[in-house]
């Protein structure tokens, strides 16, 4: 085996500007591919962090058919005593939940004493909040971010700001429908102007859980949707399939689940980017396929046609079919091995001169970001093995040819 | 035991409705540690018999035997590793590899072909570059040696697997008249000291002027066979 990458090598050798050529498209490909992975991957991981970090949280937790209603925030699909203790009881014994935070989502009028508007708001327990979504107070573009929220403060969002012309350290008046339909209404000092992020809930408001307690004069504990962040994110699909199966099995009396459990990825509508990043990249490969088949499959050819009376003279003196064909696939491996190897390591100093960079972008309204791109062993590694696979695979129909030659007529042949 | 034995031997290629009868009923027997030559114009099926003989292209009847087998229903593998324990060939062109020096172009045959250890193909190669007399070329590449010294090197790839038979086609046909001469005497020597049957398709006086057997070829057919110190007969 030795021996044929010997040969093999040395006739690579044998055209060293085609080799180096091949070579050189290989690890132009392989470079494209690494970095776009990379330096989308980033695009994604932070995209991702600003969702799920600034309100949504890797998982939710709703009563069953919450979600289907969340327009109308409806009272009546709260959870209640015994239905959030047992989610309690759930998270606090999984050791993957970094924090989770509940949540009373509800619908008031919003009154500066001149005009009313609607309002939606999360009510939340202010250090649980933090702890759940650390980003929330980088939302916060005016007014005190210390310690989030206190009864009788109320965080708006910007456009309600703007639209009715009100300030931090105004007073206002939120309105709201209770479960029984009564009426009630409390006053608010405004703490602080909130901005709006795209996804659900990203352009509520905020005020204090106790506050929401007393304005929808509610006796018991009810909450509406409770909000889990993960110590790693990479974890999701595992804690999202174990918490899916724990709380889809309690069951209520007519046999229906009580609860459902969400990802992040099936609430917010920048899934779809994410998915649309993870489309281009597999185009990208694709396309990377293509070079490397197209390019290692031309030299091969070409290394086939130019040795054709070479390969009917070690046919003649009687190298098998088999090694003939042996000889051809380990050219276009060791090809693919060498444009591979030079693409990782160009790739690889490129990711880390990025980060040494601190190349900042903006997002919407989101400036200064900073990208940092990264790419797994999982993703090197796959690529690498794609590449060589994909050069051995081009070189198989030239050494096949080979292989099977008359050795008559290619010695005849000049 | 002969080393070659054909009996009503023919060879017909069929292009479309074309037929053409390249070997038309050849008997011929080549006995061991000969020297023969097979003469003839152009067309006439030196280099068809010789395919056959080496095992390249099977008979369309007759019978063939070469180093006591016949050849006739060998598979492309079989008859690659029956070419690579029992024949050796010298081509007119010395079709040496280039990427290979000297020593790895005699070492082909026994690393590729017969896979023997590396301390014996040393031992083995080296004896075979004495014996042509290229020891001191060993290291160099075809291309930094002359025409003769690479026939000297194709001699001892054909040999240096102790081949019975060394099939030549034309060996010295792009040599100078000087080199023909010591690439003839070399291969009368190798013949002699290993005992080996030289079979050529020739066209030279030279050689045909120095073998035992001469047969000559006319339209696919032994119209003669010149026999001047015995060993074979048609």
């Amino acid at each position: 085996m030795l021996n044929i990458f010997k040969l093999a090598f040395r006739n690579l050798l044998r055209y060293k500007r085609r080799t180096l050529l091949t070579s050189m498209l290989i690890t132009l490909g392989v470079v494209s591919v690494l970095l776009f992975i990379a330096v989308s991957g980033s695009f994604k991981a932070l995209m991702i962090g600003q969702i799920t970090d600034s309100m949504l949280g890797h998982l939710q937790v709703h009563k069953k058919g919450y979600l289907a209603s969340v327009d109308s925030l409806p009272l009546n699909r709260n959870l209640t005593g015994k239905q959030i203790d047992k989610v309690r009881q759930m998270l606090d014994g999984n050791a993957a939940v970094e924090a989770y935070s509940m949540r009373i989502k509800l619908g008031a009028m919003f009154s500066n004493f001149n005009e009313t508007t609607n309002i939606r708001l999360n009510a939340v327990t202010p250090e649980a909040e933090m702890a759940t979504a650390p980003l929330l107070t980088d939302r916060i573009l005016e007014g005190d971010k210390d310690g989030l929220i206190k009864p009788g403060e109320i965080l708006i969002p910007e456009l309600i700001a703007k639209g009715m012309q009100v300030k931090v350290g105004d007073a206002i008046v939120l309105v709201a429908n209770n479960k029984d339909g009564s009426v009630n209404g409390q006053n608010f000092v405004v703490r602080g102007i909130l901005e709006g992020i795209s996804g659900p809930g990203g352009r509520d408001g905020m005020i204090h859980i106790d506050d929401a307690k007393s304005l929808l004069r509610l006796e018991e504990a009810e909450i509406s949707e409770i909000a889990i962040r993960l110590k790693n994110i990479d974890d999701l699909p595992k804690v999202f399939a174990g918490l899916k199966q724990e709380l889809e099995s309690i069951k209520n009396k007519m046999d229906q689940p009580v609860f459902e459990v969400h990802t992040w990825e099936s609430i917010s509508p920048f899934f779809n980017i994410a998915k649309m990043i993870d489309l281009m990249t597999l185009f990208i490969k694709i396309m990377l396929v293509a070079i490397v088949l197209v390019s290692i499959m031309n030299v091969m050819i070409m290394a086939v046609f130019e040795r054709i009376n070479e390969i009917g003279t070690i046919a003649a003196i009687g190298t098998s079919p088999g090694k003939i064909m042996g000889l051809f696939v380990v050219e276009g491996f060791l090809m693919g091995i060498l444009g591979t190897a030079i693409g990782t390591v160009i790739s690889l100093v490129s990711i880390y001169a990025m980060n040494i960079s601190q190349i900042r972008f903006d997002f919407g309204r989101q400036t200064g970001l900073l990208l940092s791109p990264t790419i797994g062993t999982k993703d090197v590694v796959s690529i690498v093995l794609i590449v060589i696979g994909i050069a051995v695979l081009a070189s198989l129909q030239p050494a096949w040819k080979a292989a099977r030659m008359d050795p008559i007529t290619a010695l005849r042949h000049v | 035991m002969s080393v070659v034995v054909a009996k009503a031997l023919e060879k017909t290629y069929v292009a479309g409705d074309i037929k053409v009868e390249a070997i038309r009923g050849v008997d011929f027997t080549i006995e061991p540690a000969s020297f023969v030559s097979f003469i003839g114009p152009s067309g006439s099926g030196k280099s068809t018999l010789l395919n056959m003989i080496g095992c390249l292209d099977p008979p369309s009847r007759g019978s063939l035997e070469v180093a006591g087998q016949h050849i006739s229903g060998l598979s492309r593998k079989e008859a690659a590793r029956f070419r690579g324990e029992h024949i050796g060939f010298v081509f007119q062109d010395f079709n040496l590899i280039p990427v290979l020096t000297v020593f790895e172009n005699v070492e082909y045959p026994l690393q590729m072909v017969q896979n023997w250890p590396k301390d014996k193909r040393r031992i083995r190669v080296m004896e075979m570059l004495e014996a042509v007399g290229m020891t001191d070329q060993a290291h160099k590449y075809p291309s930094q040696i002359s025409g003769g010294q690479k026939q000297r090197v194709a001699v001892a790839r054909a040999l240096v697997t102790n081949a019975k038979l060394v099939l030549a086609d034309e060996p010295t046909a792009n040599l100078d008249r000087v080199t023909a001469n010591k690439i003839i005497a070399l291969m009368k020597r190798m013949r002699d000291e290993f005992a080996t049957t030289f079979v050529f398709s020739t066209h030279d006086p030279r050689i045909v002027d120095n073998v035992e057997i001469t047969f000559a070829l006319e339209d696919g057919q032994l119209v003669r066979n010149e026999m001047p110190a015995g060993g074979g007969h048609a």
